[in-house]
């Protein structure tokens, strides 16, 4: 029914109606793509008018370095996203407040240094590095190195005890009588161990 | 014996951290503005006799600096107890609206003046006090929110303590509930009121 409806858009599709089921089918699915993608179009056309608005008018320069210095902060509301990725109001202005500093002139680091100044280090992405974030920085790396310290004394003493064990079992093992080897014996024993050397 | 202690040593003390992660508000930001002097601005106030607010104002006195819009909700939530607070007369309290007007564009749809935004934000802050009660000696209007940036603002509410010499000493993020102002803020008052401020030497006539 959805066909009749479409058939005077397509006369194509009327003119198969006859010829066939299987011609039938492939009109209307060939009908429908067309019309879902038209659909799916004319959605996207939409969302992209819905997107907010990009300021324009700056220079790609600034935005290159602002998206630069900006993915390297974080964004104070949603605290895992990035400064240039978040879509809070809070982001946008501060996304706004590093475009104006870069059109003033200053450096990067000038720059991280204003925001750290009002939002302190949880700003950065990668804190500075000073007695307060050592702990952050080398932590990982000390507890590695105590994680191996404590693995190797584990198997040292582990090895030692097991020495120590086949010491005393070899102590408390008990004693055969030390009778000396014939003569012939000997020869024998002599021989043996040559061959095996 | 004393070294199969060590796992249970170790364990314990990841225990301990966990226990102080899980107390811990991870949207609470320390501010590094503590102890520093609160960032000067010159901001439109709501009340037309005066139209200006500067913070140089309030030196020589403790002041509470509160961060907040008619749009906030546990704003709202805290009014009753700013109204509380500011009836006991500790110490002044001023209201910073934060971007109180949301919208760029007018119901045109055409972009948003900076002086329409400031009326409509005066009007519609103005008729909420009206109707909710003012705590505020001054309710200064950030339309833009550049001022709470350089204050740090993330989110609102935000309260912050200044003393008499213009010093950011104490700064809440969230509501005001009456155990902050009671444990902390008020004791903090008292300390900081007993504080001397040097009075600038009266220029002799000559």
């Amino acid at each position: 029914m959805t066909l009749h409806r479409l058939s005077p858009v397509f006369p194509s599709a009327t003119a198969s109606l006859n010829s066939g089921a299987g011609v039938l089918t492939f009109r209307f699915s060939f009908v429908f793509v067309l019309s879902f993608a038209l659909a799916c179009l004319a959605f996207f056309a939409n969302a992209v008018q819905a997107k907010e608005a990009v300021p324009l008018g700056d220079a790609p320069w600034v935005e290159a370095r602002m998206v630069h210095i900006s993915e390297e902060l974080r964004c104070l509301v949603c605290q895992n996203e990035t400064l240039a990725s978040s879509r809070a109001d809070l982001a946008k202005d501060l996304r706004d407040e590093v475009r104006d500093l870069i059109r003033q002139g200053k450096t990067d680091p000038e720059i991280k240094t204003y925001l750290v100044a009002r939002y302190g280090d949880f700003v950065l992405y990668r804190p500075e590095v000073k007695p307060s974030t050592w702990a952050l920085w080398w932590g990982p790396a000390v507890m590695l190195g105590l994680g191996l310290i404590t693995a190797l004394w584990a198997v040292r003493t582990r090895r030692k005890n097991a020495a120590a064990d086949a010491a005393i079992d070899a102590d408390t093992a008990p004693h055969l009588p030390q009778v000396p080897f014939s003569p012939e014996a000997q020869k024998l024993v002599d021989s043996v161990m040559k061959n095996r050397e | 014996m004393r070294l199969a202690l060590i796992p249970l040593i170790v364990f314990l003390a990841l225990v301990a951290f966990l226990a102080v992660g899980l107390k811990r508000d991870p949207h609470e930001i320390p501010s590094p503005l503590i102890d520093h002097p609160a960032p000067a601005f010159v901001l439109d106030t709501v009340a037309a006799d005066t139209p200006h607010f500067s913070p140089e104002q309030m030196k020589g006195q403790v002041w509470l600096l509160n961060v907040w819009a008619t749009w906030c909700l546990p704003c709202q939530q805290e009014h009753p107890m700013l109204m509380q607070f500011a009836q006991q007369g500790l110490v002044p309290v001023v209201g910073m609206n934060y971007k109180e007007i949301q919208t760029d564009q007018d119901e045109a749809g055409q972009p948003l003046l900076p002086a329409t935004r400031l009326s409509m934000a005066r009007t519609k802050t103005a008729a909420w006090l009206k109707k909710h009660g003012n705590p505020y000696a001054f309710t200064v209007l950030d339309v833009d929110g550049r001022v709470g940036v350089n204050y740090g603002v993330y989110g609102v509410p935000e309260s912050y303590l200044i003393d008499k010499a213009g010093v950011i000493r104490y700064k809440v993020v969230g509501v005001l509930t009456p155990e902050i102002l009671a444990e902390t803020v008020q004791p903090l008052i008292q300390k900081l009121n007993k504080e001397p401020f040097p009075q600038q030497p009266v220029p002799k006539a000559s």
